[in-house]
Order: structure tokens, then sequence, then C-alpha cells
């Protein structure tokens, strides 16, 4: 799923300065299952800033709406009515529910509640931890289904470096040394010989370093697009 | 200058001619400031230059901004000690490596030393994005490819003269996984290392241990090793290193050692307890020296002694090792030296 965590409340109301009619919008998938911008959080932020804005002497209306998916058009249509209605738009989605939303309101001022922060995976109550850096090539097959391009500090692809200490990494003790969990996975299933190939370059091309990235499927697009 | 010119050498650099030679090598570090001033480079060459076949000019050691080891590696040439360029993954990407390492060809330097890098958040820019487009083996690869194929990276031939570069790696020998350490060294010698030079060896037994493994896959018989030593200026900084240096083996006994060098001198004595304290460490560092040339496979010693350039002329002749060997001479063009 898609972390994120929610901004500093301060840096939210300097996102919304002088408007007074905001609008919260949340999300009910990934944000929701992190506890970061689901219908609850909406809901709390709203009131947060409902009160903080009456302390500081310009009180704001703030209200508040959870889409099931902000990150795609037919879920977010139907809020036409309660943006236009409002000033500033304030999406607890990720950074793609944000766009979705300047993208099909465009006349609407949307500002991001939340910083989204990686793809990964609650690995205790409370705690979530990235998993996949979406490099689009994936090389887990190499690596006993554990990725050093998200999870070693220094992408290394012939790993692990010097910095290795009783299995943590050296730039945290809370973080665990990817290449020790790729070789203890792999001795472990007696198939060290994956990682005594030396692996080459890394094409970066169909990682963010290409640009901006896309796919299409002709098989899925309609037929009169296609046609086109 | 092309291959054939070279008579066989690879670089022709003054660290691989003594090493082909046979001799022990000794090679130093010298930390460029963290300003555009010559002048320290200038001084601690003069301390350095004769002492050691070459000196390794660190690229923006531990993440802090420091004059480049190219602009640094220049001076110290014109000053008549060879330089080993240092070059880190973490700043440059595989262009700006290439072209970089073009131009410290160009301007004489003859031995790299390809590094992963430390992390930025150990130095003063902690905020800073990190590349990472290589991986240390993988920029062994390149270097030696730019050389022995006159190819860069992408497969394009260089029309014209190729960077010959003597290439260096790094090993830290205390890292973990420790059984995986040879193997991850054989990869570097397979990517074509020419040359290792190790994290500070500290614990002489475990390092035995690894290079026992070293020699059980035939490596030392295809680099050249040079085990790395650091003298211990106190006991703070044997116990530092002991204790908040990742991937640092320091045995108790010598942070004893260097705890009662000072036994007997007053307290209030703070000049004479750290001169006790610097004889003891380069005490130590010249036995560690004798105990590592005794060991099968070691070709020399890197020496590493951070902000205290003294300590190599010490150490190298309170182990026997002065003077340098003069080893057989490439045509002068090719040292470097001439500019």
């Amino acid at each position: 799923m898609i972390v994120a965590e929610q901004k500093p409340l301060e840096e939210i109301k300097g996102l919304l300065a002088e408007a007074k009619r905001v609008l919260v919008v949340g999300c009910g998938t990934c944000v929701t299952v992190c506890f970061a911008g689901g219908e609850k959080e909406a809901g709390i932020l709203a009131t947060s800033l409902r009160m903080a804005s009456k302390i500081d002497g310009q009180p704001k209306d703030v209200t508040h709406t959870t889409v099931q998916r902000q990150c795609e058009w037919e879920y977010i249509d139907s809020l036409g009515d309660q943006i236009r209605e409002a000033d500033i738009v304030l999406s607890v989605g990720c950074g793609v529910g944000v766009q979705a939303l300047v993208e099909r309101f465009p006349e609407a001022w949307v500002v991001p509640g939340l910083n989204t922060a990686f793809m990964g995976m609650p690995t205790e109550q409370g705690v979530w931890e990235e998993r996949c850096a979406a490099c689009g090539s994936c090389i887990l097959g190499l690596t006993g289904g554990i990725c050093p391009i998200a999870r070693c500090a220094k992408q290394l692809l012939n790993g692990p470096c010097g910095g290795s200490q009783n299995g943590v990494c050296e730039i945290s003790k809370d973080l665990p040394c990817a290449w020790q969990l790729i070789y203890d996975r792999l001795k472990s299933q007696n198939r060290l010989h994956l990682i005594t190939q030396i692996q080459p370059p890394k094409d970066w091309s169909t990682s963010r370093d290409g640009g901006p990235r896309r796919i299409t499927r002709e098989d899925l697009r309609l037929a009169a697009e296609v046609s086109e | 200058m092309s291959a054939e010119q070279l008579n066989g050498f690879k670089s022709g650099s003054r660290l691989e001619r003594v090493l082909r030679a046979g001799h022990f090598a000794v090679t130093a570090e010298l930390g460029p400031p963290q300003a555009a001033d010559a002048e320290v480079i200038r001084k601690k060459a003069a301390l350095l230059k004769g002492f050691c076949e070459a000196a390794n000019i660190t690229d923006n050691q531990t993440a802090i901004v420091r004059m480049s080891s190219i602009g640094a590696g220049t001076l110290a040439l014109q000053e008549g000690l060879e330089p080993v360029i240092q070059m880190t993954c973490r700043d440059r990407n595989r262009l700006a490596i290439q072209s970089d390492l073009l131009g410290a060809y160009a301007l004489g330097m003859r031995n790299v030393l390809c590094l992963t890098g430390d992390h930025q958040s150990f130095g003063n820019h902690p905020t800073a994005k990190n590349v990472h487009d290589l991986d240390s083996v993988q920029l062994i690869q390149m270097v030696v490819e730019m050389r022995d194929k006159k190819t860069f990276q992408c497969g394009d031939e260089i029309k014209g003269v190729e960077p010959r570069f003597f290439v260096g790696a790094a090993a830290n020998p205390f890292g973990d996984p420790f059984e995986w350490r040879p193997y991850r060294l054989a990869k570097k010698v397979e990517a074509g290392a020419d040359f290792i030079q190790t994290q500070l060896i500290y614990n002489i037994e475990r390092f035995a241990e690894y290079m026992q493994k070293v020699r059980e896959l035939g490596l030392h018989e295809r680099v050249y090793l040079l085990a790395g030593i650091g003298p211990l200026k106190s006991p703070g900084m044997a116990k530092y290193m002991r204790d908040q240096v990742p991937g640092m083996d320091v045995p108790n006994e010598l942070v004893d050692r260097m705890t009662q060098a000072a036994d007997g001198i007053n307290r209030e004595d703070k000049k004479a307890r750290a001169e006790a304290w610097r004889r003891e460490g380069i005490r130590i560092a010249i036995e560690q020296i004798q105990q590592l040339r005794q060991m099968e496979g070691v070709a020399g010693v890197h020496i590493m002694a951070i902000e205290w350039e003294e300590a190599v002329k010490l150490l190298v002749e309170g182990a026997g090792l002065f003077p340098r060997p003069e080893p057989a001479s490439v045509p002068e063009t090719d040292t470097g030296l001439t500019q």
C-alpha cells in the first residue's frame, strides 16, 4: 500500500492561509489503512482546523468528505458541488489523490494535508516499513525476495557495503541491513550462488530517472481510442 | 600513452611498479581541507613524499565537503607525491565519474580507488540526495573497461587516449556477514581490481582468519592486498573506534595498552600524556605492520593517519620500510610526474 502521514498542523494552517471555506477530502483506500487520511482522520482534522481557526480569531467553515478512491476520476466526479462551494480543498489522499483532484477540477485550489512517504506494509501495530521503490525492473528473483533498491541505504546491487554490522545498517541501529537479510535468506535456501555473480549497472530508465512513467495496455483500451 | 608503450604495465604508476617488482608497498592518506587552500595540500604532501609510493586523496570523506580529490591530487602531483584518486558512487552518476576520470588522467593521475562512499547522513549535508547510480563493484568494472576495452560504460568506443588507471578497491574484513566478506572481495577481484586497501585492522587474529579464506579462494594471487593501518592517538580514540564506528574491530587489549601508556604521568600534564599515548600508538602500529608483513598474501600496508601525517614517517622508518624502493621506470612521461 501507499503509506503516508499527516503534515504538522502548523504547516497545514499555513497552506490554508486566508481561505474561509475549507473542504477536507479523505480517501478510502491506502491512506485509510495506514490511518493517515481516511474518513476518521479527515473528520478529526476538520474539527482541529475549525477549533484552531477559532482560537486564531479567524473562524473557518471546515467541512469534510471521503471518497472511496481519490486516485480515480470516476470516484471523485461526485465531489463537484462541494468543491465549487469551497475556497480551498485540503486533500488527505496521497500525492496521486491531490493531483487527480487538480486534473478533474482545474478551477479549484487543492493543497496536500499529507506527506506521501513510500510503498510499504505494517510490520507491527503502528509501524510501517518501505518495501518497494517502483524501479520498474524487479530483481527480487535474484535477491531472495528482499529488495536492495528500496531497503539498502545505498541501493547496492552488489552488497553489503563495509558498514553492515551485527545485522544493522551503518546509518541507524533501527535499520536492518538489507544485504544481511538477503545473505541470510539465500544461505538458508542454499542459493548463495545467486549473489556471487556481479550484477551489472542497473538500467534506471524504467525508474523515476527516465521521467514520469506511463503504462499503456492496448488490449484494455477502448476500441474507439485505439482506432484513432 | 598506449598500452604498448607502458612496457606491460597497466598504468605505469609508481604504486603499480613497486608492487609488480615484488616490494612490500606503502600507501598513505591525504585528507584535503574543507576550503580552497592549496598550501594545506603542499604541506601534507611534503610530509608524505618519500615515505610512501602513493597517497590516497579522499573524496568528500565521511560525506563532508572538501576540496575535490582530483584538484588536491593535482597539487600533490606538483609536489612530487603520487596520488590515488578516490572516487565514490555517492556524489556522481556514471557520466560524471567517467568525465572526471578522463580529466584526472589528462592531469597525470594514474591510480584510482573505487568506493561506494560513506552515507550522506554522516556528513555536513545530511539533507543531500545521494546518487548511487553504480555501486563500487560496477565502478571497478567500468574503470577497467575504459582501460582494457577502450570503451565507455555504454559500450561506445573511446576514440583517442583512454584513461589507463591502476584500479583499486576497498575491503572491510570486519564487516558483517564476516563469512561473506572474502566472497565480496572476490567480486571486486572478478570485476578487475588491481589492488585492494583494507579497512583499519586492529584485530590481527581475526584478519588472519579472513586472509586464510582469501588464500583459499586464490585471491591473493590475483590482486595486491594492502592492509589498513591506523596509529591510535589516544585511549579515547581507541574506545571510539571500538564502540562507535561501524565495521571496526578494536580488541580491548589495545585499548588497555593505550590507557596504560600514560600511567605514572601527572593527570595535569596533558601534553606529556598525549605524547605518551602517541608514542604507544606508533609502537602498536609498528608491531602490527611487522605482523602483517609476515602474512602470506599481504602485499603492503595502507597507512591512514588521519590529521597526523607526521606519523607516516615514524611508522615507515620504525618498521624498517625506509627508504622506499625505486622501481624500474617507464618513460618519464607516463608516470604523471612531469607537468
